[in-house]
């Protein structure tokens, strides 16, 4: 018996496609894209029902975006899926990275001048950083706010953790809302938001905000870095630690792993993560606004780690493209399409969340581990019911 | 069999108050360095209390608690564990997810290095403190015995191999102090005689000073150079096993007092 669940445990452990086939294959489907966005589309001989079914089913925009929530939801899942903590105000972050690019990169604060190393002309007033430095320093002040918010949070155990962070997540996004107005101090604009941003420079050329497939390049390279800055992580000295946390957090403290230190450090990594994704966001949208950062983003991403599978880069970016997808192309499509042949009018949009929430209840039901299981974890999940035998005999005890 | 007069660790006059509830009672123990010595007693008489404010998990509400010269009675946990004093758990609580040798990596955390920026980059500082850490792991696998189950995830191990990962997990910290809590139980007369020769041959290959609560008296008797009986929180009885056994006041405690008096009638 022990000897076949060492077995099974083997090619659970050893099996799975290695991260290396992954990652060609991530940038093998990121090239055809390219590709095609780049070159097939705005060429004339394209034919048109083709093009139709790209505009329809797969425009850039939507593409782009969905890279967005993928470039967040890889942070997220360091939070969520590697060092186990429950964290619902994740929005927050990307807030924060989405005011780092609208304070940096526009003529927002007129009052005063400061251009570093960014392509607009130098006449124009406002702060104007180059957006590689902006994301670094988008990046680093949501690590700033990620150990300031975390240091008193993170204390706290699983559902009082949820709740606290959930309402992180609601404080940060409503200063945003409504510093109008801090003592004559505009910080956010308001309801107005924050509008028209730098280009970004590449060197070849700027990159305006309907440069959807340079654009496209800009973030597949952003999310490539953070499943790069994830993987290294996880197999190193502080992934252990998270691992170990997740697993047991006592005995993990018993074991020299400072819990404190070591969960905060998850927080800051996933804050950077969701800062960047914010000054990615900013420049999709070409502008940051308040109302867009509510709580649904916190628990969409969620959904995103859940469904692809929590604690595997790969699954998650599934997880995170799909669902993004769904919601901002997907269901409009579905419905065009829908509408158009059957003269009816029902609005798709508008069933996103009772799918969302089936797909959740679905997926909890039938395919906890995800899409794309973390090998450890479909290690646990799938042994009851598939095979009685693989359960350590004193398991059966407790 | 001599103890050593040079103690490793030295509590005094520990109380521990929950409430109303007097757990452990002005208690002071000490342990000589490389030496096997046990707690005992009834259900409730505050051992495993007695192990967590040595182990930091609870602070003692009077007394202090020397590790060699330093005082560590407010340390947190994870500082305690990382000077040198490990601890197994009565209840298997190793990380069943992660494999043997990862298990004890985690272990390794406090004596390794690298931070984020290294880790990421891939350093050659860190590649090298990997490895060392890698094959140092394997080295204390191999000496408990479960080296061939290195690359295998630690629940799948049967409950023997278990008890020797916890083991093994506690040595990866490099400690001066071993603390076992009950580490026979669950086990058959046969198995818990092979632990016993693997306490010394742990104590002697890995120069630490042992601690052992437990309830199995023929391991007790047979493992320990001392033993200190509590009951009700304090210290009734400490001295060697053959003093421990004939001591009037540890048979009341353990069979009552009735007992005890028809045994000497």
């Amino acid at each position: 018996m022990a000897t076949r669940a060492a077995r099974k445990a083997k090619k659970a452990a050893k099996q799975p496609v290695s991260h290396r086939t992954w990652a060609l294959g991530y940038l093998a489907v990121a090239a055809v894209m390219f590709a095609v966005y780049q070159y097939a589309l705005p060429w004339e001989g394209l034919p048109l029902p083709i093009y139709d079914f790209l505009q329809l089913w797969l425009p850039p925009s939507s593409v782009n975006e969905a890279l967005v929530y993928v470039i967040c939801a890889l942070g997220l899942n360091i939070v969520v899926g590697y060092a186990g903590l429950l964290d619902l105000g994740y929005v927050a972050f990307w807030a924060i990275g989405g005011y780092s690019a609208g304070w940096f990169m526009s003529n927002f604060f007129e009052q005063w001048k400061f251009h570093g190393l960014s392509s607009v002309a130098t006449t124009e007033p406002g702060l104007h950083i180059n957006f590689w430095l902006v994301l670094v320093i988008g990046g680093a002040v949501c690590a700033f706010f990620g150990v300031v918010i975390g240091a008193p949070t993170l204390r706290l155990k699983s559902d009082y953790l949820a709740l606290v962070t959930l309402g992180f997540g609601e404080i940060i996004p409503q200063i945003f809302f409504n510093g109008e107005n801090i003592n004559g101090f505009n910080l956010s604009n308001g309801t107005k938001g924050i509008t028209r941003l730098d280009p970004i420079p590449t060197g070849v050329k700027d990159l305006g905000p309907f440069d959807f497939g340079s654009k496209f390049v800009v973030f597949v390279l952003l999310a490539a870095i953070m499943v790069f800055i994830s993987l290294q992580l996880r197999r190193g000295r502080l992934g252990r630690a998270w691992l170990a946390i997740r697993e047991d957090e006592l005995a993990a403290s018993m074991m020299g792993v400072p819990l404190m230190r070591t969960k905060l450090a998850s927080y800051a990594v996933g804050a950077v993560a969701g800062g960047i994704g914010g000054v990615a966001f900013a420049t999709h949208v070409d502008g940051v606004y308040a109302e867009r950062f509510n709580f649904s983003i916190s628990i969409f991403l969620l959904a995103m780690v859940v469904l692809g599978g929590m604690g595997n880069v790969w699954g998650v970016i599934l997880g995170a493209f799909i669902l993004a997808w769904v919601n901002s192309t997907g269901l409009p499509a579905l419905g065009d399409t829908f509408n158009s042949q059957f003269g009816t009018e029902v609005d798709f949009p508008s069933f996103t969340f009772l799918l969302f929430g089936l797909v959740l209840i679905l997926m909890i039901l039938f395919k906890r581990e995800g899409l794309i299981p973390e090998s450890r974890l479909r290690l646990v999940l799938h042994e009851g019911d598939a095979d009685e035998e693989l359960k350590p005999a004193h398991e059966e005890e407790k | 069999m001599t103890l050593s007069n040079e103690l490793v660790l030295d509590a005094t006059n520990i109380s521990v108050q929950f409430g109303g509830l007097l757990a452990v009672n002005d208690v002071s123990f000490n342990i000589p360095k490389k030496s096997v010595v046990s707690l005992i007693g009834p259900n409730g008489a505050g051992k495993t209390t007695f192990f967590n404010v040595l182990t930091g998990l609870y602070k003692p509400s009077e007394g202090k608690v020397m590790f060699g010269d330093r005082e560590i009675t407010d340390l947190p946990p994870h500082k305690i564990a990382s000077i040198g004093l490990a601890r197994t758990f009565q209840n298997i609580r190793l990380f069943g997810l992660m494999t043997a040798e990862e298990n004890l990596m985690v272990a390794m955390h406090s004596h390794l290095k690298s931070g984020i920026a290294s880790t990421i980059l891939r350093t050659p500082r860190q590649r090298k403190e990997e490895k060392e850490a890698l094959d140092t792991a394997r080295e204390i696998l191999d000496f408990v015995g479960i080296g061939k189950w290195a690359s295998e995830y630690a629940r799948n191990l049967s409950y023997g191999d278990q008890r020797r990962l916890e083991v093994a997990r506690a040595l990866a910290l490099k400690p001066e102090i071993l603390l076992l809590d009950e580490p026979t139980a669950g086990m058959n007369p046969q198995e818990s005689g092979v632990f016993v020769d693997f306490v010394h041959r742990v104590r002697d290959a890995r120069d630490v000073a042992i601690l052992l609560i437990e309830h199995d008296m023929s391991v007790v008797m047979s493992v320990s150079e001392r033993i200190t009986v509590l009951d009700r929180g304090e210290k009734i009885a400490e001295g060697s096993p053959e003093e421990i056994r004939s001591n009037q006041r540890v048979i009341e405690a353990y069979l009552g007092k009735a007992a005890s008096e028809g045994r000497g009638k």
